[in-house]
């Protein structure tokens, strides 16, 4: 049970029902990254999906570009608590990168230029919930906020969508990444609050 | 990058508890540091925070990370809160909270940002601003641990005025060596001129890469950016760099 906090008002709360609990609003887009911001070659850069069978599946990032991409406007939600409404996109659907992939996993591994890891079920990169996006408010997406190119998976908490992503490894079997190791949840759904373990 | 598991056992919640203002005091002209009685508290390693949760007589609840300012010490957590204009939570713990107030906490979070008192390579801190916070915990754990582990402060600030937990960073600890640098304006007699943080200071004050130092960067976003492009320029290696950013944003 909640005890009140004698005094406290807060801010008037116009977002209505687009804030999940325990957020609150914010105009701008905080920077949170557990490292230095990795310095990413787009002459080398690839993407690669593998499967469990050992099947590889990889995108220059000339490939990437000339594939379909769309212009995804979400609504973004920090586990630090900020929400940020409306952002503008523009990435590839995983649909469409996963559409030639033969695959029977349920889990899919996020990995990144310079080692961070996070694991999503592969269902929630499926039917129009994710992207690889590589461009951020009419821009490219700049190297702080996870460029050349980060996974977008706005439904669950924005430490799932990888900055600096470079693969996804499909996995038969559930594997914590870098945060779902060190006390964050393991899923991270906003709606539910699903900060940290056993949310 | 490997996480390590730091906190409860996997599916144990971590809970809300009610704490208990017990102190307060003054670190700057916008800062303070809150002491509170949490009943129960599990402990925490230096570099975790806490979330603060506070709500309003018609309902509404908002919640905050803060950074704990204080080495594990039984029921007893220090916060350390740098006022954010116009924000919505840091002017209410500053200015309204007293003495006997509860409010809610949950935690410790968090396991990468964290020094444990088993290390024992050499440590190099750099703090810009209100991001010495984890690291004042860092150095309070090293203490309270009789670590002898040699550690380094560079610790950036605008102005002399600035400067949080001074008389304690004066009185120093052994194998601790602080630097202060200033940003804005230095005190009189200075020989290095206010400027931002730049490779001679990480060069001068820092740790040599081929010692191969953990190194905790925490401040905004844009000085801890800057500084940790600047670690890896001079070789060092990203894996060895942690850092926790605090954005211009919150409360």
């Amino acid at each position: 049970m909640a005890i009140i906090s004698r005094g406290f008002r807060g801010r008037p709360r116009p977002a209505g029902n687009r804030l999940p609990p325990g957020q609150y609003e914010t105009k701008d887009f905080p920077v949170l990254s557990a490292g230095p911001t990795p310095r990413v070659d787009l002459a080398s850069w690839s993407f690669e999906i593998t499967t469990e069978a050992g099947a590889r599946h990889s995108w220059t990032w000339g490939q990437l570009l000339a594939l379909p991409s769309e212009n995804p406007v979400v609504d973004l939600h920090c586990v630090t608590k900020w929400s940020k409404f409306d952002t503008h996109w523009r990435g590839v659907s995983l649909d469409i990168l996963l559409a030639e992939v033969e695959t029977a996993a349920e889990y899919a591994r996020v990995r990144a230029y310079g080692g961070y890891t996070t694991n999503v079920p592969l269902e929630d990169l499926l039917d129009g919930k994710a992207w690889i996006a590589y461009r951020y408010d009419g821009e490219d997406l700049a190297p702080q906020h996870g460029g050349p190119a980060r996974l977008l998976v706005p439904h669950l908490y924005l430490w799932k969508s990888a900055k600096w992503v470079r693969g996804i490894d499909l996995l038969v079997q559930d594997e914590p990444g870098f945060w779902e190791t060190a006390g964050y949840n393991n899923y991270g759904d906003p709606w539910r609050e699903q900060r940290y373990w056993g949310d | 990058m490997a996480g390590t598991a730091v906190l409860g056992r996997l599916g144990e919640r971590l809970r809300w508890r009610v704490c208990t203002l017990i102190e307060q005091r003054a670190e700057t002209a916008g800062a303070i540091t809150l002491v509170f009685r949490v009943p129960e508290w599990p402990g925490h390693l230096a570099g975790q925070h806490v979330d603060v949760r506070l709500t309003a007589e018609d309902g509404y609840s908002t919640q905050r990370s803060y950074s704990i300012a204080s080495a594990a010490n039984g029921e007893r957590l220090e916060l350390t809160v740098q006022r954010v204009p116009e924000g919505e939570v840091s002017p209410y713990l500053i200015d309204e909270l007293a003495v006997g107030d509860q409010v809610e906490l949950r935690g410790p979070v968090g396991g990468w940002f964290v020094w444990r008192p088993e290390q024992t390579e050499p440590v190099l801190l750099v703090a810009g601003g209100s991001g010495v916070v984890p690291i004042m915990a860092m150095i309070r754990a090293r203490r309270a641990a009789a670590n002898r582990a040699p550690f380094r402060l560079i610790y950036s600030v605008r102005t002399p005025e600035d400067r949080m937990y001074l008389s304690e960073l004066r009185r120093g600890d052994p194998g601790l060596d602080t630097t202060f640098l200033y940003t804005r304006s230095a005190p009189d007699g200075w020989s290095r001129p206010a400027a931002r943080l730049d490779a001679r200071d990480l060069t001068a004050s820092g740790w040599p890469q081929d010692f191969e130092p953990t190194v905790y960067v925490c401040g905004p976003t844009g000085f801890v950016e800057h500084a940790a492009d600047l670690l890896v320029d001079l070789a060092h290696d990203p894996e060895r760099i942690r850092t926790e950013r605090f954005g211009p944003s919150g409360g």
